[in-house]
């Protein structure tokens, strides 16, 4: 009773990363190839798991077992059997079946899945971004869309238009390291591909459905790899069209919070961290142009909101401890001009 | 599945196997030996004769089985060595920094240990002591000058080329490669040194030359690792 | 001259040597027994350990966002888990029972290099002491069992414990390899005469090829440790990715190493299930000839699979279907051997003494992670499954399921011969079953854990990705399991002084082990015996109807 109530409350208030549940061609794919895998898996399982069962009750010693401590020069044996080539050549024929194929359909499902990226072109459809694998966040740089180039860059949450109408709108993703391999990993849109320093893979999913895919980085990584974690948002082609335009625009300008602004270009934020149109030009941390657009913070680990925004500046070490942001010792004042600065990025 | 059992059936009724006959009341002692009551029972099997196998030594058969150790980790450094040519993000590439001249002097004066140690091979199944110690001597003087013609040329190439472990791949790769090659060589060198010094106290004879065959081998072996290197690294890879 | 007269001496029982004389003699041993008691002694001790670890582990898994181990230190747990258990539990007992078993089963009155052999010990009790001795740099090594390069770097791994663990691993396989030679020159060099190559015990034939493999895998691992160390201390290149070094060559050269190595832990088991499960079906090994080739074949093979634990870096469609072919034609022999098990079976007389359930545990579980493994052969399914919890459920299931259970059977069944004692039959039930169950409850929940989306080597996880049910199943589970290893040690160390004599040959068994006494004495035979088939023994307790006719 409490179990079957337990998972579901599991499922019901849960994330879903199956990979029995695709909303992608390559997870789709990869899920029929599994099916088939486990059918004849399951199937070799049912067979040699039952041959031993049965050999065991049936081929049991009803006799009370020998006295352990005396050698049985008297009790007979069974027939010795010490071999039979057909058997063998059978036994060996058949996994080779099966083997063979397995690799063709692997073969198969490989090449439809592992498609290299095309060039962009004009009406393309598809959206490319690189992504840059870094300790321990993800940044997104826009390259084109639609055969149009883009050119800006931001962390952590991937917007990808959603295909409609029987037009799909492909993402292909450019995978870099900078720093030390990680993995790409949504499990309903696609395989996970490494992220590898001094290597540039390619990948590529595409959904028809809006809506919120999330997985995390897959190769650890170090300290806080458990906490890489990626949201991807599938945006209708429309809202997508409105977030990009609104992503290319630089930092709002806010007369409010000026003090604020003059604090943060004062502080070493500026070292690490770019907000376009402002003297913040670097490109170590997250792009926080548009910071207050995204939903979470610290790479997908607690929601976007002022009170956590306010945490996290004063020290984000106790919400992602070993994270590479340290705490700069700002007293409440500056930390909440700061904050309230940020909080107009929108 | 059928004729899976048919199968077996068919095994259990060939020669292959058989039931035994009700045990009865022998002494089995050894095999062969039969006792008074089994005289009446047909005479049990006897085996075949034994010949004897024709096999290396353990000591042979472990020191191949290191050699071919090496090889996996020489291999392993050479395969490394190749994909990281033209890798280089700084100089001084091979072309540049390695020269031919004496590499081949040294490169000759290894070659010629391995004729030298293998006429001290000669010469002790001869039961010549005093002619083992002077080729064996010989080798180990060549090999002590392909060590010094070593130190010699990564002088050159630290000194004048400023090429080291750290300042690029080729660095790295090169002194890694080379450098185990020459601990190898520098490895034999002691070994044979401290044979040199039980040759001297009469304690290497015919008798258990065995020991110096082996070290041969391992030597030998050594030699063939540096051609293989030298042919990749100043050869191929230049 | 007086005579002084001395009191003369009453003779007396000599008295038990001093425990410094004890502690001297095995110190100094070059005595195979012995020293493969040691190794077995140390994978015990280092079982332990890592268990620890493993439980540690567990409980920090139990509930989402738990701080009960902070990350750095989860981080630590799972890299010194793994490489525990590889190096200095999986390797150290199989050379141990090669050690103890290859001179006896073979008529010889010890390893071809005693000497070698106690260096061999020392030094991989050293390395697995170096790589424990990085926690007094502040912590251990936070970098995974297989340590992928650029994480191994100074830049990344600041402390010593890197290199601590580097060396001592290079330092143990020092150690491994000298066990591989020895085993090499003693097996082809040393047979007892009429024991031809083709008639050795098959635990003998798999220790063979165990070592070749060892030899072939082994120093490719050397060199990539020694990479690392040069590239932290000397500032070498070979992974510095922006001097043109490479993350995936150390990727490369580690899987050429550990796939074989895999095999390495495996092979001596399944050596080890065909003498028992013969003995404890009475019929002879069904097709040895077979198997013997199945495992050459196997072991050839697992030295061109290693990349299909790089699926996921990106490789040519080509070059990744090259290891999903020839990863599924291992599967092959493999499969090959597990039938001529059964069939060894069928027909028999088969009774249930502890080490035959253990193998019937090997044979149930092996079956399963072998069948995960074709599934992640599956190069595009492998996509999603690997470095997920999916790949942890399969590989502790031929691991604990294959290797350990294969190693319970060995221990359950040559300990009479080891220790002149027997085991109590009945702790052995009550180990088994709750270790089988126990295990079943640990690795099974994995396999969904991870096919719903949990990757490996994660400190925690949040409450609404759907884990926390199977991660808490497998915690469970885990403490079950570790509940049956402390019946285990109990049932080893109690039985030393209660357990029923054994006499020579407990088990009505066949090979030149259980011809000698329990313990063998020193020398192990009083006469080299000359031999005539794989079962001596059978011969000789029946000899109208030896095996020799037959082979």
């Amino acid at each position: 009773m409490v179990i079957p109530l337990l998972m579901a409350i599991a499922v019901a208030s849960t994330q879903n990363l199956s990979i029995f549940d695709p909303a992608s061609p390559p997870a789709e794919s990869i899920r029929s190839l599994s099916v088939l895998v486990l059918a004849i898996t399951g199937f070799i399982f049912v067979v040699v798991e039952g041959i031993l069962i049965y050999s065991i009750f049936r081929f049991r010693a009803v006799a009370p077992p020998p006295d352990l401590s005396t050698t049985s020069a008297g009790t007979a044996e069974p027939p010795q059997v010490y071999g039979s080539k057909p058997i063998e050549i059978a036994w060996t024929a058949a996994p080779a079946l099966i083997v063979f194929v397995l690799v063709l359909v692997t073969a198969r499902t490989l090449w439809e899945v592992n498609v290299p990226p095309p060039q962009p072109r004009e009406g393309d459809n598809t959206l490319f971004v690189t992504v840059v694998g870094r300790q321990w966040w993800w940044e997104y740089q826009y390259d084109y869309y639609n055969g149009r180039e883009l050119g800006f860059t931001t962390a952590n949450e991937l917007h990808m238009p959603a295909g409609e109408e029987g037009v799909p709108r492909p993402v292909y993703l450019t995978l870099k390291s900078a720093d030390v391999c990680h993995s790409f990993w949504v499990p309903r849109l696609a395989g996970k591909t490494d992220v590898i320093p001094g290597r540039v893979n390619s990948m590529w999913f595409q959904t028809d459905r809006p809506g919120l895919y999330v997985g995390q980085c897959a190769e650890y990584c170090g300290t806080q790899h458990a906490n890489m974690l990626i949201r991807v948002v599938a945006d209708s082609p429309g809202d997508f069209e409105s977030w990009m335009e609104n992503e290319g625009k630089p930092a709002t300008e806010d007369a409010h919070v000026s003090a604020g602004r003059s604090a943060f270009l004062a502080q070493s934020c500026v070292n690490c961290h770019r907000v376009r149109g402002t003297a913040a030009q670097g490109t170590y941390a997250p792009d926080l142009t548009h910071l207050m657009s995204r939903q979470t913070l610290a790479s997908g680990m607690v929601p976007n909101t002022p009170e956590n925004l306010r945490r996290w500046v004063a020290d984000p070490q106790p919400i992602k401890p070993g994270c590479l942001m340290p705490a700069f010792g700002l007293d409440d004042r500056e930390r909440d001009d700061i904050v309230r600065y940020l909080l107009t990025l929108r | 599945m059928n004729n899976v059992v048919a199968n077996f059936q068919l095994a259990v009724a060939s020669r292959q196997v058989r039931n035994l006959p009700p045990q009865e009341d022998h002494d089995v002692s050894a095999a062969g030996t039969i006792t008074a009551g089994q005289a009446t029972e047909q005479a049990l099997p006897l085996p075949p004769a034994i010949t004897a196998e024709r096999t290396l030594s353990p000591g042979q058969w472990g020191l191949l089985s290191f050699l071919v150790s090496e090889v996996a980790l020489f291999g392993t450094l050479i395969v490394t060595y190749v994909f990281y040519l033209g890798k280089d993000v700084v100089g001084p590439t091979p072309a540049e920094a390695l020269s031919l001249s004496l590499v081949l002097f040294t490169t000759a004066c290894l070659l010629a240990s391995s004729g030298t140690v293998h006429l001290a091979e000669r010469t002790l199944g001869r039961g010549n002591q005093g002619g083992f110690m002077q080729w064996w001597l010989a080798t180990i003087v060549l090999g002590v000058v392909f060590l010094a013609g070593t130190a010699f040329e990564w002088r050159d190439l630290i000194y004048r080329h400023h090429l080291t472990i750290s300042r690029n791949l080729f660095g790295t790769t090169y002194y890694t490669l080379v450098g185990l090659h020459a601990l190898h060589v520098t490895g034999g060198v002691i070994v044979m040194v401290i044979v040199l010094g039980l040759a001297l106290r009469r304690q290497v004879t015919t008798a258990n030359r065995a020991g110096v065959g082996l070290v041969s081998w391992y030597w030998h072996f050594v030699d063939g690792v540096w051609v293989v290197v030298f042919t990749v690294v100043y050869l191929v890879g230049r | 001259m007086a005579i002084v007269e001395e009191p003369r001496e009453i003779a007396h029982e000599p008295a038990a040597p001093p425990w410094t004389a004890v502690l001297h003699e095995w110190v100094t041993t070059v005595d195979h027994k012995k020293i493969g008691i040691m190794y077995v002694l140390m994978a015990v001790v280092f079982l332990v350990i890592g268990g620890c670890e493993a439980l540690l582990i567990r409980w920090q898994l139990l509930r989402p966002r738990y701080d009960f181990l902070g990350p750095d230190t989860f981080n630590q747990m799972f890299t010194m888990h793994g490489t525990t258990m590889v190096f200095f539990m999986g390797m150290p007992i199989l050379i141990g029972f090669g050690n103890y078993l290859v001179p006896l089963m073979i008529g010889a009155r010890d390893m071809a290099f005693p000497r070698l052999n106690a260096l061999g010990f020392w030094v991989s009790l050293f390395g697995g002491l170096l790589v424990y001795l990085s926690f007094a740099t502040g912590g251990a090594p936070a970098i995974g069992w297989f340590a992928y390069a650029p994480l191994t770097e100074r830049t990344f791994a600041r402390s010593a414990a890197t290199d601590f663990w580097a060396l001592g691993l290079a330092v143990s396989g020092v150690g491994t390899l000298a066990a591989a030679v020895n085993f090499m020159a003693t097996i082809l060099g040393m047979r007892a005469p009429g024991m031809a190559l083709r008639k050795v015990p098959f635990f003998v034939w798999t220790i063979l090829w165990t070592s070749v493999l060892i030899i072939f895998a082994i120093p490719p691992l050397t060199a990539g440790l020694a990479m690392v160390l040069l590239d932290r201390n000397l500032g070498a290149h070979f992974f510095d990715v922006q001097n043109g070094g490479s993350a995936l060559l150390w990727q490369h050269i580690f899987w050429f190493f550990g796939h074989p190595e895999v095999y390495i832990l495996i092979l001596p088991v399944f050596g080890m299930v065909s003498e028992i499960i013969p003995v404890f079906a009475r019929k002879v090994l069904f097709g040895y000839e077979f198997m013997a080739a199945a495992t050459a074949a196997i072991a050839f093979i697992s030295l061109g699979v290693w990349a299909h634990h790089m699926f996921a870096v990106g490789m040519s469609r080509t070059a990744d279907l090259f290891f999903v072919v020839s990863t599924g034609i291992i599967s092959i022999p493999t499969g090959i051997k597990f039938f001529n098990w059964l069939a060894t079976m069928y027909g028999g007389r088969i009774s249930f003494a502890s080490p035959m359930l253990f193998c019937i545990g090997f044979l149930s579980m092996f079956l399963i992670g072998g069948l995960t493994g074709i599934m992640l052969s599956a190069a595009p399914w492998n996509f999603q499954l690997t470095d997920s919890y999916f790949v942890i459920g399969h590989f502790h299931f031929v691991l604990i399921g294959g290797t350990l259970f294969g190693v319970m059977a060995g221990i359950h069944y040559w300990y009479p011969k080891v220790t002149g004692r027997m085991l109590s039959e009945r702790l052995a039930r009550w180990q088994f079953w709750l270790f089988y169950i126990g295990f079943m409850l640990t690795f099974g929940p994995m396999h969904i854990s991870g096919m719903l989306g949990m990757p490996r080597r994660i400190y925690t996880y949040d409450a609404d990705r759907g884990w926390a049910f199977w991660n808490q199943l497998t915690t469970v589970g885990a403490i079950i399991q570790g509940s049956s290893f402390v019946i285990f040690m109990y049932n080893l160390f109690t039985s030393l002084r209660a357990g029923r004599p054994a006499g020579d040959d407990p088990w009505d068994a066949w090979t030149l082990e259980w011809s000698t006494a329990s313990p063998p004495p020193s020398y192990n035979f009083e006469v080299i015996p000359t031999v005539h088939s794989r079962r001596p023994l059978w011969d000789l307790k029946h000899p109208d109807d030896p095996d020799w006719q037959y082979e």
